[in-house]
């Protein structure tokens, strides 16, 4: 059993501090994507998990007891980086094995193991190269497989998939899932793909300058954003953010135009009060154009200033209040610039947020 | 088209011409210097040159050793011994030194440490012979002139900024993450050193080994200053040993030269093959 606890785990450079206090539980075998923009501290909280980092203050615990004081080698971790870091003057086979060979395991054990991760990495082949002579994906595959080999609690990630190009990120994506099916464990993954996240996570962990903003499912996140921050990171295209006043019983627009204010969300908020109306695009869509029906609905006529067919819906760039919003139209027909069209807005989909906190009002 | 070709082509041939020159004027002292060395004193000076020795015998090389009828009575085989010795040690120790320091560098923040890597650079911009006094003073004081240990200290004095510098500049090419991915595969520091690292940096600590030998083996200066008996007297400072108050031993001389190159030759065959950069290639990215 391998569940990771993060209590209170602070991070200082020097002076600076950088991770600000993070609290975390991390199940037996579960997925776990931290995300977050470049910079807010991913990958600095997944080198103190790893041991890479000394720990400034709080505790990390693997297992059941806690590593603060321990070196990477007894964390019983493996960790994919970035930059792959694969051995250069080592065979595949070699990479492959190393770990083991460190742990003075004798040569069958070595052999069987090698070959079982790579028949389930797909690298049989490819076992008396040298990275040198790998292409992107393989060596990615290799590094993958260096981590399986030795069985361990925990796999780290760290932006794993960032130097492939876009098609073989989406391949590899998926066979990293695949293989968290096939190989239970314990992950942490980072990455700063919202994308990558949603897919692969079973809880995300969203990350904003060296604090946790939100940690929940996929579709907790992306359905319930506790605050601008996660509804503008979280979710493409991001969603429409427009600032509002509550006046009575309406969301009242800089431009004087005003939507009632969602039913579900009316004892949150209170006359007068400054809010951002968050709006995904899946939910602004030309009338007889949705996904979903709303049972919760109200009408803006707006002027489409540019269209982006994607085939099974289009984008349509329009304004509201003098803010681009972006809405969808599924089952698309031709759009031409200027054209005015009746868009339906799911209003119980629609979020408000405090303007001076960015939180939700759902969660204040 | 046909032009430029044609520009082409003459651009070649004068890159070809050129390099040629360069070639020649790099080699033929060193040439002149090896045929020397198989023809008697008396042809060295004859007009016009002689180029090719018209009887080339090995004269010169027996009379160094003390054969043959006209004996030079210089201790060749103290003084390789010196050199030997002394080059060899002092470059193991630069070595040793230089990867520490070029690993600290390369790998560790720490205080100052802008400042201490200039400072070494900058103590390589003083000519060493403007050193020769002030350690001539001191080591008459200490005792070691005319002492092995003495020259060994100077020579990894003289060589450790620059093996600092070239291992930190291989270390640092090495991705940090290497030496990391082999801690979180079962290593301690240590191991993931000698395992992963140094196997890496291996080329460039050899190039600095070579370099170091080399400036060890060669140095004339300091050591014509800080030697006087066959205790520490090294091949260079022997080469003196073939003027006399009106004669110069030119042949025998060269001969001599010929016998100090031949180790440099032969150890710097011998590390070639290690020299072989751009292994990190294919650790990292796509
Ligand atoms: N060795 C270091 N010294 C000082 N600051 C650092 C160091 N490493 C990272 N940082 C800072 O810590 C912050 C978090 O970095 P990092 O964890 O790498 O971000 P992420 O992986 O989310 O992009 C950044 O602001 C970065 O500048
Ligand atoms: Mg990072």
């Amino acid at each position: 059993m391998a569940e990771i606890t993060l209590n209170n785990v602070i991070k200082r450079y020097g002076k600076v501090e950088v991770v600000h206090g993070i609290d975390l539980d991390i199940a037996h075998n579960e997925f776990v994507v931290l995300v977050g923009p470049s910079g807010c501290g991913k990958s600095t909280t997944l080198r103190m998990i790893a041991g890479l980092e000394d720990i400034s203050d709080g505790t990390v615990s693997i297992g059941p007891g806690v590593v603060n004081d321990l070196p990477p080698r007894k964390r019983n971790i493996s960790m994919v980086f970035q930059n792959y870091a694969l051995y250069p003057h080592m065979s595949v086979r070699e990479n492959l094995g190393f770990g083991l060979k460190i742990a003075k395991q004798d040569e069958a054990t070595i052999t069987a193991r090698v070959n079982e991760a790579a028949d389930i990495l797909g690298l049989d082949e490819l076992l008396e190269r040298t990275p040198a002579e790998l292409s992107g994906g393989q060596r990615q595959r290799v590094a993958m497989g260096r981590a399986i080999v030795r069985h361990p609690e925990a796999f780290l990630f760290d932006e794993p998939l960032s130097n492939l190009d876009a098609k073989l990120r989406v391949q590899m994506r998926t066979e990293i899932k695949k293989l968290h099916q096939k190989v239970k464990t314990t992950v942490v993954y980072v990455t700063h793909d919202q994308v990558e996240a949603m897919t692969l996570a079973d809880r995300i962990v969203v990350m904003k300058d060296g604090h946790i903003e939100q940690v929940g499912t996929p579709m907790e996140v992306f359905n319930h954003p506790v605050n601008t921050f996660v509804a503008s990171f979280i979710g493409s295209p991001p969603m429409n953010l427009l600032p509002a006043t509550i006046r009575g019983t309406e969301v009242v627009f800089t431009d004087g135009k005003s939507l009632p204010v969602p039913t579900r969300l009316a004892d949150r908020v209170r006359d007068g009060q400054e809010v951002i109306f968050g709006l995904r695009p899946d939910d602004l869509t030309p009338v007889g154009h949705g996904i979903a029906e709303s049972g919760d609905s109200a009408r803006l006529t707006l002027d489409v200033v540019l269209s982006e067919p994607l085939g099974t819906e289009t984008i349509l760039y329009t304004s509201i209040a003098g803010l681009e919003a972006q809405g969808k139209m599924f089952g698309p027909r031709d759009v031409t610039p200027g054209e005015t069209l009746e868009f339906d807005i799911a209003m119980d989909r629609a979020h408000l947020f405090d303007a001076a906190t960015g939180n939700s009002v759902r969660s204040d | 088209m046909m032009n430029g070709k044609l520009r082409k082509q003459i651009g070649a041939i004068a890159t070809w011409v050129l390099t040629f020159i360069l070639m020649v004027i790099i080699c033929v002292p060193g040439l002149w210097v090896v045929l020397t060395a198989f023809r008697p004193n008396g042809e060295v000076l004859a007009k016009p040159p002689v180029w090719i020795p018209e009887n080339p015998s090995l004269n010169n090389f027996a009379k160094i050793f003390g054969f043959g009828a006209d004996q030079v009575a210089i201790p060749v085989p103290a003084y390789f011994a010196n050199s030997l010795i002394i080059a060899l040690t002092s470059t193991a120790i630069a070595l040793l030194i230089g990867m520490s320091g070029g690993y600290a560098f390369a790998r560790y923040r720490f205080r100052f440490k802008n400042g201490l890597f200039l400072g070494l650079m900058l103590s390589r911009t003083v000519p060493g012979i403007a050193l020769s006094l002030p350690i001539f003073m001191i080591w008459s004081r200490i005792g070691l002139i005319d002492a092995k240990l003495g020259l060994i200290i100077v020579y990894v004095a003289l060589n450790v900024p620059f093996t600092i510098w070239l291992i930190d500049g291989f270390f640092r090419q090495i991705p940090k993450e290497m030496s990391e991915a082999a801690q979180v595969d079962g290593c301690t520091r240590w191991q993931a050193f000698w395992k992963i690292e140094f196997p890496l940096a291996k080329s460039g600590i050899a190039s600095a080994g070579i370099f170091a030998f080399l400036t060890s083996w060669n140095e004339y200066a300091l050591a014509s200053n800080l030697t006087r008996s066959t205790d520490s007297k090294t091949l260079p400072v022997g080469l003196m040993d073939f003027t006399a108050q009106f004669t110069i031993d030119w042949a025998g001389m060269s001969a001599m030269a010929v016998i100090i190159i031949i180790p440099a030759l032969i150890l710097t065959f011998l590390v070639q093959k290690h020299l072989i950069a751009g292994l990190t290639f294919g650790g990292v990215k796509g």
